[in-house]
């Protein structure tokens, strides 16, 4: 019923799309807020120069899900990947476009930026409220030399359902069985403990109002508002501070060759400097295109970004992929078929 | 509300068709398709609310509205936390806000001097216009620090331990709450009822007051024994109007709230009510039973409601009865 309804409403907003544009293609997508800004901007640039406009509905990643899987939008975005089975099951095809890095944020008054050092099984000690004071035995470990203060940990999580939250608690399972086992990964989860604030922003409001509390923000956020961020070990063992350079380390010795259907967290990867918590925001597109013609606007709309867009991406604080990678996505598009099984892309 | 107030209409009188006629059929077609509309439309919303909801409601039969587990990554829900929050949020805020709006309306028809009532009139009905939206970003990055400095601190450092103040304020003294959340929800009800009371007092005959007056009765007696009881009914609306508004707020309360789906412990614990869980939850809820869930709460927001007005109407015939 709700689906029937949604699935009017989008067709009703693309006709009134279609109408608007005299004869120009228009691209219809609907998904992830958090790469709202990037394709707002990569569509702005995209129909200067080619007419074709991109018409974004950013509705969160499981409304971007519900619309791909019934064909009333070109594409669905979402920050959450889904499975290769289930992908097959839906015969979508998935790839991803940006990557962004989350960023454990701080109140500890007299601290600067970088000036704690967390593992990853702190991190998770932290949230299911195992380790609650700031001068605790365990946390001294990886902060020798620095006198911790004995202000009680608060919490900070987010309260609505978010791809950012999915990669933070699966960072958290990756790191700590305890975590996996007991709470789990999700877009939102049963926390066992702390306050949530709604978005980034009301994480980040609840951290700067509580002396001692901890959080977890996108990168461009902790960035925009200079906040006290937290070093996180990589996994050669080395703390390093959450910076683009370090995210697209994290995408760039990704194994991405041996994730079927790009299905990839990138959480604790290989090599020196990988960020621990980055993640890609990836696009679902059907694998057989009713019309070959619109799958392949969509995909010289991405071809086009892959190309043009790394430095607006990069403006708005969000890590464009490595060049490997993106021969990997156009790769990829070979699935992406008409209706007489032909691929739409060349 | 007030429809009890109305004479009893009669049986419809039938007239001969008069010139015209079709105008007026035109009209009556109208008004019955508009009143048919509503009445399709809440009908309409059960029904997909009853449908949507029903994976969760078969799932977990009644221990839904008893259970306070909400686990998204087990896909076990249960309303508790979210529907107790909602009752004591909506009932602090009114108990908060009520006397407030009454002392505006009484000053604003009894005591305020003429050229000014226009003026404050206008200016609470503003107050009733501004989006929830707004009250809910002043709420977090204004309300909450000072509410925190200069009440939450002195109260958590003044309750002697083991004390029922110390249990009512234990929590994390940053701002948000059951408490703070239910105080901007009482100041964003506040206009709506002060409004109203407001309209409803000037409703009352200037001959019923005058003669009060003429009796000697003071301004206080004139308002409890004269106008309040004369406006009863519409008051009991209008409470109802600013309770509606608190049960269901949306935004304001899901910045301030805390968002925790377990059961309040204290004033300041964090909590989330019906509407909150949903607005945050909606948009990224991938698994079907997820959705159910949430969409089971919303009938469950939408039965509290309704027994809410349907209590309101009790009172007013229980009223009239006796």
């Amino acid at each position: 019923m709700l689906k029937t309804l949604g699935a009017a409403f989008g067709a009703a907003l693309i006709v009134g799309a279609a109408t608007q544009a005299f004869g120009a293609g228009v691209i219809s997508g609907a998904g992830a807020t958090f790469p709202q800004p990037v394709y707002n901007k990569w569509a702005d640039e995209y129909k200067a120069a080619t007419q074709t406009s991109l018409n974004y509905q950013a509705i969160g990643s499981g409304g971007g899900i519900k619309q791909i899987e019934a064909s009333t939008v070109d594409f669905g975005a979402s920050d959450k990947p889904l499975k290769m089975a289930d992908l097959t099951a839906n015969g979508l095809v998935m790839f991803p476009t940006v990557v962004g890095g989350i960023v454990p944020v701080m109140n500890l008054p007299g601290f600067k930026p970088g000036q704690i050092k967390l593992t990853g099984a702190q991190l998770a000690d932290i949230y299911r409220g195992a380790i609650k004071k700031w001068d605790d035995p365990l946390l001294a470990k990886t902060n020798a030399g620095v006198k911790l203060p004995n202000l009680p940990i608060t919490v900070v999580h987010r309260s609505d359902g978010s791809g950012t939250t999915f990669l933070f608690t699966s960072y958290l399972s990756l790191e700590a069985e305890h975590w996996a086992k007991e709470v789990g990964a999700n877009d939102s989860v049963s926390w066992p403990a702390g306050i949530g604030g709604k978005g980034n922003d009301g994480v980040a409001a609840f951290v700067k109002q509580t002396p001692g509390s901890i959080g977890y923000v996108e990168y461009a956020y902790a960035k925009q508002n200079a906040m006290t961020y937290a070093l996180m070990q990589d996994k050669a063992g080395q703390f390093i501070a959450p910076t683009a350079v370090n995210f697209k380390n994290a995408a760039a010795n990704a194994k991405w060759t041996a994730a079927p259907g790009f299905y990839l967290l990138l959480l604790d990867q290989p090599g020196a400097n990988a960020w621990p918590i980055t993640g890609a925001t990836f696009i679902l597109m059907h694998a057989k295109q009713a019309d070959a013609a619109k799958g392949r606007e969509v995909l010289s709309f991405f071809d086009w970004c892959y190309k043009n867009g790394d430095a607006a991406a990069e403006q708005l604080d969000y890590v464009p992929l490595p060049a490997n990678v993106k021969d990997l996505i156009r790769k990829s598009w070979s699935k992406i078929v008409g209706p007489d099984g032909k691929p739409v892309y060349k | 509300m007030s429809d009890a107030a109305l004479p009893t209409a009669g049986p419809p009188v039938r007239r001969s068709a008069p010139r015209g006629s079709l105008i007026g059929q035109i009209f009556e077609g109208l008004c019955f398709a508009a009143a048919t509309t509503l009445l399709l439309s809440l009908g309409g919303i059960i029904v997909s609310l009853v449908i949507g909801g029903w994976p969760a409601l078969s799932k977990f039969g009644i221990g839904f509205l008893f259970s306070t587990a909400w686990n998204p990554v087990t896909d076990v829900y249960g309303a508790a936390g979210p529907i107790v929050g909602t009752l004591i949020t909506a009932a602090l805020a009114l108990a908060l806000s009520l006397p407030i709006a009454g002392g505006v309306a009484f000053f604003l028809t009894e005591l305020c001097p003429a050229p000014l009532r226009r003026p404050i009139g206008t200016a609470v009905e503003l107050l009733a216009g501004i989006p929830s939206i707004v009250y809910g970003m002043w709420g977090l990055f204004v309300f909450a620090p000072l509410f925190s400095r200069w009440v939450q601190l002195p109260l958590m450092a003044a309750a002697k331990p083991g004390s029922l103040l110390e249990k009512l304020t234990s929590g994390v003294p940053n701002g948000s709450g059951i408490l703070p959340a239910s105080i901007i929800l009482a100041i964003m009800i506040l206009p709506f009822m002060a409004a109203t009371l407001r309209e409803l007092l000037l409703t009352v005959p200037a001959a019923v007051r005058e003669s009060a007056y003429g009796l000697g009765a003071t301004t206080a007696e004139v308002v409890l024994s004269v106008t309040l009881p004369y406006v009863r009914q519409g008051a009991i609306g209008a409470v109802m109007l600013g309770l509606g508004r608190a049960l269901g707020e949306t935004m304001a309360v899901t910045f301030i709230i805390g968002n925790s789906h377990a059961f309040p412990k204290s004033l300041f614990d964090s909590g989330s009510t019906i509407a909150s869980t949903i607005a945050n939850e909606f948009t990224e809820a991938t698994s079907p039973m997820h959705t159910a869930a949430l969409v089971a709460l919303g009938l469950v927001l939408f039965l509290i409601t309704f027994a809410v007005l349907g209590f309101a109407r009790l009172l007013l015939r229980l009223r009239r009865a006796g």
